[in-house]
């Protein structure tokens, strides 16, 4: 089946419920499917070869993904903030691509690309029923057709194609998401943009729970917590960039979101004194902390509220220390933590996460496949998984930094500094030193002066000696990708030159 | 008997069921809805078929047997009932998982 099955069954279930936008003047499901087919009868009449998607998420890239669903052919949604030279690149590396742009990005594609405008999809004209040839075609779509293409957001390399097949989607949502699940008043607010796994992963997840998006393009904490007022969310996913500016503009004050559920944060690591303020500001709210990647067609573990609850109440330090895991495997998911030469280890032992599963590619546009013969795809994370299954993120593989022949985790510096009250944000980066290597240096946002000094001997206080930063920089902000991603290369390169 | 697959969607031949694989046994099974093998979806249904009339299966909800290696999904209701070797499917409770994304 294809991802267009699952507009099918909200349809089936609840036609006349809010899809995607206020409840005011949001369209239904019904509605949405009507544009859906009128707009997948014009991508087809269109002979392209793929889709792309250009602009801010909202309802048109909940028509424009399950109308390129419908007319076989894969959507790629793009950056919208990367520079037009690297969105032409981008746009030439996919197979004869019809842009669906926002106006604001039409200056970019025209007379480059076939562009059909975010707007137009939306019309109520142009949405007319389809006929059963239509249907037909749609239900004949290839399990294993590539659905969504994403480029990765490149922390560590070039920006890659990771290639999701529908098969891979669709287990993903069916493994998780129970059809028609949601009440009949339940709204999730969105702000991760089209481009990220996350970013699509909401729509096709709340469309087949039947649950209402609300999207939130333009990220503030004011302007968050009043969607989350005025819509009365249920639901909210959130980088952690996000969360940590919603506790600094709530302060000593809790949150009024009586309604608010749930609040999903993944994305990237989160750091322990945001979640700590987090749950205070959000007493009634239950927290779950998505993990996965873009090769794994989103999350492939969870921490729910359960978990975060149990581990604040414990006095048994590996219980406590849970509120810093990605939680367990999702159903369908299997995991082998893995050391340098392949073997498997034991829990608690550090290695690389190797995942394998229905919904798991790992393929990327060009080069093909990176799983093994026996289906495992290695995630280039380091982890941990504890006696009770719980996973422990330590950091990328890449970024791991060897000081004099030991393996030191940023993260764990990292969580040290930002416990510090003078440290608002902090990233840890080898850079190389002709006596051990690589030096550890601590890269610090201020929020008040702070001795350099002060801070090693913080971080010496309560770590091994050889974690204690050889220098510790201050600048004014740290380079991150929209969705918070710390972009680490970019970090070593401009202090290497520096 | 019928090769179950993952993600593949089959129908009945008899009532309007229509379901969607979600985790198929490694073995064959034979699989009916509403007394008969299912059939891909773009198949004719064999002439001449008489329904058997069940309880009829609900949209949206997921059967399995008590082996727990197979379970479908309804994407169209209809009057027939899905069983497995002779077997009745049973709705299949599941506690649902946070939205997560």
């Amino acid at each position: 089946m294809s991802i267009a099955l699952l507009l099918d069954l909200a349809v089936g279930t609840a036609p006349d419920r809010i899809a995607v936008g206020t409840r005011t003047a949001g369209l239904t499901f019904a509605e949405l499917d009507l544009r859906v087919r009128s707009t997948a009868r014009r991508l087809r009449a269109s002979g392209a070869g793929s889709v792309a998607f250009l602009g801010l998420s909202g309802p048109a890239f909940h028509v424009a993904l399950f109308a390129a669903a419908r007319a076989g052919l894969a959507i790629t949604p793009l950056n919208y903030r990367l520079a037009d030279a690297q969105l032409l690149e981008l746009l030439s590396a996919l197979p004869e691509p019809l842009v669906v742009a926002d106006q604001a990005f039409h200056a970019t594609v025209a007379g480059r690309f076939p562009l059909l405008d975010a707007a137009d999809v939306l019309l109520a004209e142009n949405s007319e029923p389809d006929g059963e040839d239509e249907d037909t075609f749609a239900n004949a779509v290839d399990d294993e057709a590539p659905a969504v293409v994403l480029f990765t957001s490149g922390t560590t390399s070039t920006p890659k194609g990771v290639v999701l097949r529908h098969s891979h989607l669709v287990s993903y949502v069916l493994q998780t998401v129970d059809p028609g699940s949601a009440d009949e008043n339940d709204a999730a607010l969105v702000c991760v943009p089209p481009y990220h796994v996350a970013g699509v992963g909401t729509v096709l997840t709340n469309t087949t729970a039947g649950r209402r998006v609300v999207h939130l393009p333009d990220f503030t904490a004011v302007g968050w917590l009043e969607a989350v007022a005025t819509e009365a969310i249920t639901s909210a996913m959130v980088v952690p960039t996000m969360l940590a500016r919603v506790v600094e503009h709530l302060g000593p004050n809790q949150a009024q979101a009586p309604t608010l559920r749930t609040i999903a944060y993944g994305g990237a690591r989160i750091s322990p004194p945001v979640l700590a303020k987090a749950l205070e500001a959000f007493p009634v709210a239950g927290f779950v902390n998505a993990y996965g990647l873009t090769e794994t067609s989103s999350t492939i573990a969870l921490l729910d509220a359960d978990d975060h609850r149990a581990a604040l109440a414990s006095d048994d330090p590996s219980a406590r220390a849970r509120l810093a895991s990605a939680g367990r495997f999702v159903p369908g998911i299997e995991a082998e933590i893995r050391d340098a030469d392949q073997q498997v280890l034991g829990s608690g032992e550090i290695g690389e996460l190797w995942v394998r599963g229905p919904q798991v590619s790992g393929e990327y546009l060009g080069t093909g496949s990176v799983v093994d013969s026996g289906g495992w795809f290695p995630t280039r994370d380091r982890a941990h998984v504890d006696l009770e299954g719980y996973l422990f993120i330590e950091g990328r593989s890449d970024d791991t930094i060897i000081r004099g022949g030991e393996n030191i985790a940023p993260a764990e510096v990292e969580d040290v500094l930002s416990e510090h009250s003078a440290v608002r944000d902090v990233a840890v980066i080898g850079l190389p030193d002709p006596e051990w290597g690589e030096r550890l240096v601590a890269v610090v946002v201020r929020s008040h002066e702070i001795d350099p000094e002060e801070l090693r001997s913080f971080v010496r206080s309560r770590l091994r000696g050889s974690r204690t930063p050889d220098e510790v920089v201050f600048v004014d902000e740290l380079p991150v990708t929209p969705t918070g991603k710390l972009l680490r290369r970019a970090l070593v390169d401009s202090l290497r030159n520096s | 008997m019928t090769i179950l697959k993952t993600g593949s969607r089959l129908k009945s031949q008899v009532d309007d069921t229509q379901v969607v694989v979600v985790r198929a046994p490694a073995a064959d099974v034979d699989l009916r809805i509403g007394g008969y093998a299912p059939t891909a979806l773009a198949e004719t249904p064999e002439a001449g078929l008489v329904p058997i009339p069940g309880e009829g299966t609900l949209l949206g909800k997921r059967y399995a047997r008590k082996e727990n290696d197979l379970e479908l999904l309804v994407t169209k209701a209809g009057v027939g009932d899905l069983t497995v070797d002779g077997v009745l499917l049973h709705v299949k409770d599941s506690k649902p998982l946070p939205a997560s994304d």
